[in-house]
């Protein structure tokens, strides 16, 4: 393999990575408060429609992301009535509100733009452009070596969300682990009782959670839609909120890990798109494999035998304040 | 909690829900500037009018009967099993493979074969996600859920590079020999003498499964293993202190319950498509869970319950035949069925509570 193809795919590395970490991250906001979200790839799918129609209704991407992280705090909202105010099955809810986006990007997309489910082509300024560092494009030139053409290649060249998802990685550690609000969030998904005795809104906090797993997920689908590719195709989250959840797990609820668990998995993604099957000579990896191989390593995560993943202790229950 | 009289709860708590969730679709229709009663009416004529639609509709809710039942025996003993779709997936690689590979001398003893390779089939892919729940504590919605995306890939491993005959670009297994195909529903009830349409796949399976829903009911209610399941479901110390093994009914329900989601296959596999193809499930095994949730886990409110959704399914492929209303006002019809009888079941009990409460006093 040549230079100029590993450059390549490590470059389409961090463009499929980005809509998982925004997911993953959403995702560890929801979990760390204790509220299990396995509708990540709903709220997503929802955003990324949303944020397409908007876009191209309005001819602003900015217009397309707000409408994006709406539509994805909707959902999220929804998740939220449901699993903190009216104490009901998160596993359940998720799958509820899955189902939800999956039929009504298709029942809207189908009657508003008569194209069978999705939204016209994003022209320029429709979509995000990509942003090129400076000097990228002269180091990039003929021989500029490994170092010119990372910079270059890979870290040059994507749309402004990719750096977004990126530095929410520090951010979401800082306030995860340096801010109360953080401390009280990481708090309430494993002992909500004792936050509740130190005054502190368990409902609150909850739905703060939720409501920052909806902008995240908002954000992971207006990339899908308006970065990655243009214009939104029916059911083009194509199972990567679930990936999202299994990086999550992957990374057992820290952010830096989830980076990793992302870029791994994006990775994963990368080379199934570009190799097909890998021949190794001996043996020839089917792409299905690869593109199995998230599952896989997450249910091997699960297993705990190689480190354990334990999630947050009050994840998947509803606070039930003593009377 | 029994502030309900018990056919409240059955009847009433589903069927306003079930309402709830029409209202919505209706404003939905009607948004997307069609009529909510000229859509319900299409729908009704074309999965009832005649009995080919009618066959239609019992083709799809025998599907959604296996998959409901595989939810619920799994919920019986509090375990959410999502994984219905995989164990149905690779129960269909069983009857592919059983219907492919043994020359059987009958259909009827092929049917037996692929019940058999079916249930054997889906109960392994519930094994494991089982196993890791009660030995390694794995989350089991995750487990089931990753093993559904496996599945999925295995599959389409198999059919491109192994089942796929030589030739075909199609990703989808040769086809069955013609003398494996199962009894039409409508040729068994001519026999009786009741006219019903041949045309569509609606076939011995629907009774294979009645008889199952019967079974489940008899193994949960009137054996050892069955109260077993609902006390470990129920009360988990209270089951292990009565000397049941966690460990053991963990791995009984799943095992049930994907073998039950495998032999989902034999009706669509071989009663219907006659060949493997690589999404022969297409989401029963998650209209299962809306289905399990609505006929209230139990195995008679879960056949009736399969049947209005397959009237649903049914009657989705009407609109799109006949209106310019996608299919997919079905999809969002079963989330809001699975959002307010799975998660918000609270939203509609307690004013139903209170009216009772005001109301039904005397009691």
């Amino acid at each position: 393999m040549d230079l100029a193809s590993f450059l390549q795919i490590l470059d389409s590395t961090i463009r499929l990575a980005t809509p998982l970490l925004f997911a993953c991250l959403a995702g560890l906001f929801s979990e760390r408060a204790g509220v299990f979200d396995i509708g990540l790839e709903g709220k997503m799918l929802v955003a990324a429609f949303a944020a397409a129609a908007a876009s191209y209704a309005t001819g602003s991407v900015w217009v397309g992301v707000l409408a994006g992280i709406g539509a994805s705090c909707l959902f999220a909202a929804i998740h939220g009535l449901a699993s903190i105010t009216f104490r009901g099955n998160q596993l359940i809810s998720g799958v509820a509100v899955n189902f939800l986006a999956s039929g009504l990007t298709v029942v809207l997309g189908t009657s508003w733009f008569k194209l069978g489910g999705q939204t016209p082509a994003l022209v320029d300024g429709m979509r995000f452009a990509d942003i090129t560092f400076p000097f990228a494009t002269t180091a990039g030139q003929g021989d500029a070596g490994l170092v010119g053409g990372i910079y270059s290649h890979v870290l040059s060249g994507h749309s402004i969300l990719v750096y977004v998802a990126l530095a929410c990685v520090p951010l979401t550690w800082w306030v995860l682990y340096r801010t109360r609000f953080g401390l009280r969030l990481r708090a309430v998904g494993e002992n909500p009782a004792a936050v509740d005795t130190a005054g502190v809104s368990v409902t609150g906090l909850r739905y703060a959670a939720v409501g920052i797993t909806g902008v995240l997920c908002g954000l992971a689908g207006a990339y899908m839609s308006m970065g990655l590719s243009a214009g939104f195709l029916r059911e083009m989250t194509a199972g990567r909120g679930y990936i999202a959840l299994a990086a999550l797990i992957f990374a057992k609820w820290r952010p830096w890990y989830a980076l990793m668990a992302c870029l791994l998995f994006g990775l994963l993604d990368a080379v199934a798109i570009r190799f097909q099957n890998i021949d190794l000579g001996v043996l020839v990896i089917p792409v299905q494999f690869t593109q199995a191989l998230p599952y896989i390593l997450t249910v091997i995560i699960l297993a705990g035998f190689v480190g354990k993943a334990i999630p947050p202790r009050a994840g998947g229950e509803a606070y039930v304040k003593e009377r | 909690m029994d502030k309900l009289p018990r056919w409240a709860d059955v009847v009433l708590v589903p069927l306003i829900c079930l309402i709830i969730a029409f209202v919505f679709c209706g404003i939905l229709i009607a948004a997307i500037g069609q009529s909510p009663l000229q859509a319900i009416w299409i729908m009704i004529d074309g999965s009832f009018g005649s009995t080919n639609g009618l066959g239609y509709t019992l083709y799809y809710a025998t599907n959604f009967i296996f998959t409901g039942l595989a939810v619920s025996i799994a919920f019986q003993a509090s375990l959410f099993n999502i994984g219905g779709e995989g164990q149905a997936t690779l129960g269909g690689l069983g009857v592919a493979l059983s219907c492919l590979l043994i020359p059987w001398p009958h259909w009827s003893l092929a049917l037996l074969g692929s019940l058999a390779a079916g249930a054997a089939f889906g109960a392994a892919w519930g094994f494991l996600p089982a196993w890791l729940q009660a030995k390694r504590g794995s989350h089991i919605v995750i487990t089931t859920m990753m093993f559904n995306f496996i599945a999925y890939a295995l599959m389409n491993y198999v059919l491109v590079n192994l089942l796929r005959p030589m030739g075909s670009m199609d990703p989808a297994s040769a086809r069955f020999d013609k003398a494996y195909n199962l009894p039409k529903l409508g040729d068994i009830l001519g026999l009786v003498g009741i006219p019903f349409s041949s045309k569509n796949p609606a076939n011995i399976t629907f009774l294979i499964a009645i008889a199952l829903a019967v079974g489940v009911w008899a193994l949960l209610w009137h054996t050892r293993l069955g109260y077993a399941l609902r006390a470990f479901g129920k009360q988990e110390k209270a089951a292990l202190y009565a000397g049941i093994d966690p460990v053991k009914i963990t791995i009984y329900a799943l095992l049930l319950s994907g073998g039950i989601s495998g032999l989902m296959a034999v009706n669509a596999v071989q009663g219907a498509a006659h060949r493997l193809v690589l999404n022969s499930v297409e989401g029963a095994g998650f209209i299962g869970i809306a289905v399990a949730l609505m006929g209230r886990n139990h195995p008679f409110g879960i056949v009736i319950a399969s049947i209005l959704f397959g009237f649903l399914y049914e009657g989705g492929s009407q609109l799109a035949m006949g209106t310019t209303i996608p299919r997919e006002v079905i999809t969002v019809l079963q989330a809001l069925v699975i959002l307010f009888t799975g998660a918000l079941p609270y939203m509609v009990q307690k004013p139903l509570e209170h009216l009772f409460a005001k109301f039904g006093g005397a009691k």
